[in-house]
This record gives C-alpha cells, structure tokens and sequence, in this order.
C-alpha cells in the first residue's frame, strides 16, 4: 500500500495530524476507564441481595400512646400480617439487606479474644424469619418458635441458638460443618451454637467488603416502642397486600404509627442510587465524546479533501482508480489514529493510575479494555472518514487542467 | 475596527453554518459537562459557614478497643460517648459548646385532621444557636438555665412548623411528642444549608432537622438516638448502663474564638484524657482530634471520589472539545489563506489580521459559552434527577456562571490563538500567484 507518500504528505500538515491524533488519544483514554467504571459498578449492581426482592415489602412501626408495649403489640402485628390474604409469610426483623442501616458486631471462636474471627450484620427474626426472606437452609435446621427469646434494645446479645450465611460459616470454620459449632456473640460467655446454615442473604450495607456475612438471632426485639417488619407475599399481589396491611394496622392501634411501607425493590432502588447515577453520567460522557471526535475527524477530513482537490485530480488523471483514492483517505486516517490510539493506551492507565488514588477497592484497568478500545476507535475513524473520502473519490480528472 | 471585523466574522461563520455549528455546540458540551460536575463539586465543597468555620471544632476522642482501632486508617472514632459529651459540657472549656445527637419522636397533633407522624430532631444544648446560627423566623433559642432545668421547650423547624400551623408564628403554643408537651419558644426560617455538616455522621444530604429541643430533657425519655450508635462490647442492661458505656453517638461542638484558645482547649482534652486513662478507660495512645468545619467535610469526604472523577472527566472532556475546536478552526482559516493574503497586500497589517480572526474565535467562544449555559442548566436538572441527594447542590450558582461565560471566552481564545497566529502569518507574495 501506499503509505509513504501518505506520510509525507502529512508530515506537510503535522499540526492538524497531531490535533486528531491528540484527540483519539484523550477519547480512548477516557473511554476506556469510563466504561470499565461502569462495568464494575453493573457488577456490584447484580450482585444478588439472597432474598426474594420482586414479592417482599418492610415498614416500621412506632407506638407513643400511654401503656404501649412494644411486644404485645410485635405479637399482634405478626398474627395480623401472617392472616392477611395474599401473605405467604411475615416476620420481625431489625433491618433488610438493602436497608443501609442495621446492627453490626465481631464474632469470636475464643472468650476475650482480641480481634474478633469475622465481622457479621445482625438480623433479629423469629422462626418465619428465613421463609420470609426466602432464603434456603442448607446444612442444619430452622429455629424452634420456643426458642425466640423476648429482647430489648439494651439486652446483651448472647443466644444460645444462631443461623449463619454459607459465607460467614465459611470464614469462621474454613474446614466446613459449622452445623454444631460455638461461637461468642459477646466477649463473654454464654456461647451461641450454629444450628442451620443458609445459603446466601446480604448485610443491609451495600458498600461493605464481607457483604455476604449475616447471623439470624432468634429474637423479638423492639428498639424502644419502635419494631419494624418483613412481609413476602403472593407472586403479583405485593403492592395490593401492602396497601392492605396500611389499613388494617393503622386501624388495629391508634397508638402508633404505621411508616411508610417500602418494597425491597425501592430499597435496592435507594441503595444503589449513586452507583446508577454515576453509570449515567460516565455513558453520556463516552457518547458525547465519541460523537465530538468523529465529528472532529470529519470536519478535518474534509477540509484536507477539500484542501487537495486540484491533487487528486491529477492523481486521478494520471490513472489512479476510485478505489485508489478512496483507500489514500482510509489509510491516511489509520495510520493518524494509530498514532492517536498508541499515545492514548499510555495516557488510558496514567489515567487509571489516577482513578486508584483515594478510592478504596479500586481496580487497575484491565488489559484488555485498551485493545478493544483501539479495535472500537478504529471502526469509528474509518466510518467518519467514509463520508468526505468518499467525496473525494468522486473528484473528477478534470480538475487537474483547471486553474485554482 | 471592532464593528467590521464582527461583521466580517459573522458573516464567515454564516458562510459555513455546518462547521461553525459543530464548533459552537463542541464548545458548548465541553464547557456544560466540566461547569455541571464542577458546580456540583464546588457547592459539595463550599465552606458553610464561612465567617467563622475557623472557630468551629469537632471534637473526637479515641476511646476505642486496646486491640482494635476504630478504623485501620487509626483515626478515632467520629462520635463521643455520653459521659465524654457531659464532662466536656460541664467542665465549659471552650467559648461556646454543644454536645448534640438525632433522635425521632412521634408527634401528636392537635388538630385531628392530621395523623400523629415521626419526626426528626435534634437534641441540643441552648450554644448550639450562637455556633451555628440558624434564622430565627419567630421567637428564639432557650438559654443555659433552661439547659439545666431540663425545660420542656422546643424550636421549631421551618417544615414541621408549616405542616402543624401553617407558617404561622407558633411561639408560646404547644406541640405534644411522645405524649409530652413542650413549649414552642422559637421557629427556624428558611435555613439554607448545602450540607448538614454539624453531623455528617448521619447524612451530609438528610433532610433539615424537624425540630430542636435540650439535650438534657431528651436524656429524660430515656430513648437511644435515631442516628449511628457504635460500641466495641456491649453494654450491660439498662439505660444507665447504656449512659455509662464506651458506646459513641453523640456529637460534640466547640467554638474557640482564638488560636491560643485552640491550644488551650486541646491540652485540656489531652488532660482530661489523661485523667480517664487514670480511671481505666480510653487504653489505646493519646489521639484525640479537633477538626475544624472545612477539615471535618474534607475527612469525612463530603465531596465524594465520584465527584472528583467526574469533574476530572468533565475537564478532560472539554480539553477534547478545544482540541476539536482548534483543528476546526485551523482548517477554516487555512481555507482562507488567500483572502487573507489579499488583504495583507491591500495594506492590513498582521496586526489587523490577528485582531479580526480572534474576534472571530471570540464570537465562537462567547455563543459556545452561552449555550454551554444553557446546557449547564440542564445538566444540573439532570444531576439533580440523578441523584435524590444533591438537590441543594445542584443549582446553578451566580457565582459559577460567571465562571461559566469566562471559561467558555478564555476556552475559545485559546482555542483560536494558534489558528489565528498561523492566518497572519500567511505570506502574501505566496497567495497571490496563480
């Protein structure tokens, strides 16, 4: 192929060759770690919560009449909700996965020791607790209904019973069959034993590393005159049972008020706010650049065609083809935003470099994003190039034997 | 001169529509995505209270685990117990003090229409107003007599007070929480604060705070603050107990009106922290921080990593957008060469030349700018969809659009320079043969 007269013809405009080149440099840059932001920010999107989310809703409830008690009313609450048509099941529980707000604490396979085996989120539920976040045993059993023990805010936390994800059994007995193990729940004794495994269930903050390290407490346990509630309900009849359950609380206990009743759709919703804010703002960005440098190398391919008229004229009428033309311009641009793209992979982890400062967690770019950017920025400069190099093609012999 | 060359540029850049579209609108996205993060950053960032952010202190106290940092960074932890809260209270250190925390009351209207709701507040000591002076719409703050006498009095926030009585002055009537009733002696105007940096520990972006009643009458009910609570062992039963633990949830203010009295204030924590270890508590090294307003945003990162990536992209962006700029502008005017020529040997300086290219550039720059404006407008419009936190932050800012219009001028100047320089200097002898 003819690439030497190409490049001396560029080394002839080196300012606007070093422009575009420039310009695919910085996109591809930007691109690149724009685009892998958001594929790590997808992934911790889809991340699974362990709980049915499509058909489970939470609210609290709150008394602040004379003589409210928070555990009779829990009692109430928990039949009512459990005999209302379309529930499948309902439990107490302080949080939700999602919830970003709950009770976190160290859990220890030794009395006093001094740094704590795991850290895990704490779920106080009854024995309905893992029907309801419809997550699965698989090792071990449920809780007994006589084994929830009747707590309150400042209770100390040390039940003799506790369910633990897959994860957290994993971390704290890496041999396996947790099933029948002691741990402390507290620095002191009595020790909690593991009864039952489940196989995932997430803690209520989206942001922490060991997201998956939860323990089931067996436990009615109001903060206050404050409870709050987990209700799962019938495949489609979610919206219908919350609307229902509002009503009929609201009515059974004028001492208290019923919040607001939120899906746990709503709350992955809330929880993952910025991260879909942020792969908004990322998209708009990759698109508007790629649409500013192609238009950039189209304004500049046609003003080079425009510039070399009278050249490819002669070109043509000394027997060079169409397709001879057309190619010149092709390659021309290929060979530009090579340059660009080469330049572009060094600045694309100068850039990535950048990123890892100050943020936690944070990835270098992988290899091959940079590879895939070149493949997608070619394709882009060839297609932006197509228009004017096609102009050109067009350029009759005889321009050539006019004068300019 | 002027007139003509910005007829003379006008009238070029009519000639090519298409081309000058593409550099208007480039310019333009360039300057609204970098002015739309940069707005978002700045605001994020805005010192508060700036005449005396200096003077305001956050007081951190490491009384955390021997074996345990509160964080692995080894800052301590970003609360106090209760009982550091009542000794640095009582001991009155520092020219004005508050120890404070969230807490959520059910409040029962009078007026039957409305159902009994939850409410968030803050509980607070009578300083707290003089620190972080909130307007006052009507009435005002209660005092330090009223502090200690556990007073059942309350001040109003600007919405709880619109949605009990509907903006008016409600001073001296009374509001019933939690089966209590408490005086109003004062309500909160419109206070317009960005971030709620006094506790960024439950929420820059929350919601302003509902209501605001004595510190010492909320200890009274005996309820646990509606905000972080964190302990490194459990406390024993009870409420007492729970008082006396090493658990942290409370806020702790000070104002030190002098830098001699900053030095002063931070050998008496040290003391005082002393003093404890003496008692058994605090195991871990002296490390007690006093962070002023600015320094604490910036520690706990109230402008968050997104935004600094995004308003680095937001730049390189534009930078992208000049580049494109210039190479168009480099191509247009090349383009003229031979006018230019012609007017060069018709006598026009290379002066004159400059002068009516760069006025051309200007023209680009300033259309750019405003509509980069406009498109900032809609920017935050949409940061503000994007993200339910940020609706005080997301606003075009007077401030920010000066910057706006004379980053959008100084962009496309820049943008020209080279262009242009390269026009005038054109020779003339050279465009004129045939």
């Amino acid at each position: 192929m003819e690439i030497r007269p190409i490049i001396s013809a560029l080394m002839r405009s080196k300012v606007s060759m070093i422009l575009i080149g420039l310009q695919v440099a910085l996109t591809l840059a930007i691109v690149c770690n724009a685009l892998f932001i958001i594929v790590e920010r997808a992934h911790l999107m889809n991340r699974p919560s362990g709980m049915n989310e499509s058909e489970t809703f939470t609210f609290g409830s709150s008394g602040f009449a004379q003589g409210y008690d928070a555990h009779t009313q829990m009692q109430a609450d928990l039949a009512l909700l459990r005999g209302l048509p379309g529930v499948v099941d309902a439990t107490t529980s302080n949080s939700t996965p999602l919830a970003n707000g709950g009770w976190d604490t160290g859990i220890l396979l030794q009395p006093k020791q001094k740094t704590p085996s795991a850290d895990s989120a704490l779920y106080f539920v009854d024995s309905h607790g893992i029907n309801t976040f419809d997550t699965h045993l698989i090792a071990g059993r449920n809780f007994k209904p006589e084994e929830i023990a009747t707590m309150d805010q400042g209770s100390r936390v040390q039940p003799p019973v506790i369910i633990v994800t897959k994860a957290l059994a994993d971390k704290l007995f890496p041999d396996g069959n947790a099933v029948g193990k002691s741990v402390y729940m507290d620095e002191d004794p009595p020790t909690s034993t593991i009864v039952g495994v489940i196989d995932h269930l997430q803690e209520p903050w989206v942001t922490n590393k060991d997201i998956e390290n939860v323990t089931l407490i067996p436990g009615y346990m109001p903060y206050g005159n404050y409870s709050r509630y987990l209700v799962r309900t019938e495949p489609g009849r979610r919206d219908e049972v919350m609307k229902d359950a509002e009503q009929k609380l609201g009515v059974s206990n004028t001492g208290r008020i019923i919040g607001k009743m939120r899906s746990l759709e709503t709350l992955r919703h809330e929880a993952y706010a910025n991260d879909r804010a942020m792969m908004i703002i990322l998209l708009a960005v990759i698109f508007c650049l790629l649409t500013i440098t192609a238009l950039g190398i189209v304004g500049m391919a046609s003003f080079w065609v425009a510039q070399r008229t009278k050249q490819i004229g002669t070109r043509r009428a000394l027997g060079a083809s169409r397709g001879a033309i057309l190619r010149y311009f092709l390659t021309e641009n290929f060979l530009i935003t090579t340059g660009g793209l080469i330049v572009g992979g060094v600045l694309a982890y100068g850039l990535s470099l950048w990123l890892l400062t100050n943020t936690d967690g944070a990835r270098l770019l992988p290899w091959y994003y940079v590879p895939m950017g070149f493949v997608c920025l070619w394709i882009l400069g060839q297609i932006a190039v197509l228009g004017p190099a096609t102009r050109a093609a067009r350029v009759p012999p005889a321009v050539a034997t006019r004068s300019v | 001169m002027f007139a003509y060359y910005l007829e003379l540029g006008l009238r070029s850049l009519r000639r090519n529509p298409i081309l000058t579209a593409l550099m208007v609108i480039g310019i333009a996205t360039g300057i609204a995505a970098s002015m739309t993060t940069l707005t978002v950053m700045y605001l994020l960032g805005n010192d508060p209270i700036p005449w005396k952010s200096g003077k305001l202190h956050y007081v951190q106290l490491d009384n955390w685990d021997a074996n345990n940092p509160w964080r692995d960074d080894g800052k301590p932890p970003d609360q106090v117990t209760y009982q550091d809260a009542q000794a640095l209270m009582a001991a009155g250190k520092a020219d004005k003090q508050a120890a404070m925390f969230k807490i959520s009351l059910p409040v029962q209207p009078e007026n039957k229409d409305l159902k009994p709701f939850q409410s968030l507040g803050r509980a607070t000591y009578a300083d707290f107003f003089g620190m972080f002076e909130p307007p006052f719409k009507y009435g005002g703050a209660w005092n330090h007599d009223q502090d200690k006498q556990h007073a059942h009095v309350v001040v109003l926030g600007k919405d709880l007070n619109e949605k009990l009585f509907g903006g008016q002055d409600s001073t001296g009537k009374t509001i019933r929480m939690s089966g209590t009733d408490y005086t109003i002696i004062g309500v909160v105007g419109d206070w317009k604060l960005r971030t709620r940096y006094y506790d960024l520990t439950n929420g820059a972006f929350s919601d302003p705070d509902e209501f605001f009643f004595p510190y010492t009458t909320a200890i009274d009910l005996k309820q646990r603050s509606s905000g972080n609570n964190s302990c490194f062992k459990s406390p024993e039963p009870g409420w007492d107990a729970y008082l006396q633990s090493d658990c942290v949830w409370q806020q702790m203010w000070v104002e030190l009106d002098s830098p001699a009295r900053l030095a002063e204030y931070k050998s008496f924590l040290d003391n005082y922290v002393n003093e404890q270890k003496k008692l058994g508590r605090f195991p871990r090294p002296l490390n007690n921080q006093l962070l002023n307003v600015t320094e604490w945003m910036k520690d706990q990162k109230v402008v968050s990593r997104d935004v600094q990536v995004q308003t680095g992209l937001g730049f390189a962006f534009l930078i992208v957008c000049l580049v494109n700029t210039i190479g168009l502008l480099l191509a247009k005017f090349t383009r003229k060469s031979g006018e230019i020529g012609l007017r060069r040997a018709l006598g026009a300086s290379k002066r004159d030349v400059f002068t009516q290219f760069l006025i051309e550039s200007g023209v680009v720059g300033l259309s750019g700018g405003v509509l980069g404006l406009i498109l900032t407008g809609l920017g935050l419009v949409a940061v503000r969809a994007l993200y339910e936190e940020y609706k005080t932050v997301a606003q075009l800012d007077w401030s920010m659009i000066g910057v706006t219009i004379v980053l959008a001028v100084v962009s496309a100047l820049l943008a020209g320079l080279y262009p242009t320089w390269r026009a005038c200097s054109v020779q003339p002898a050279a465009q004129l043969k045939v």
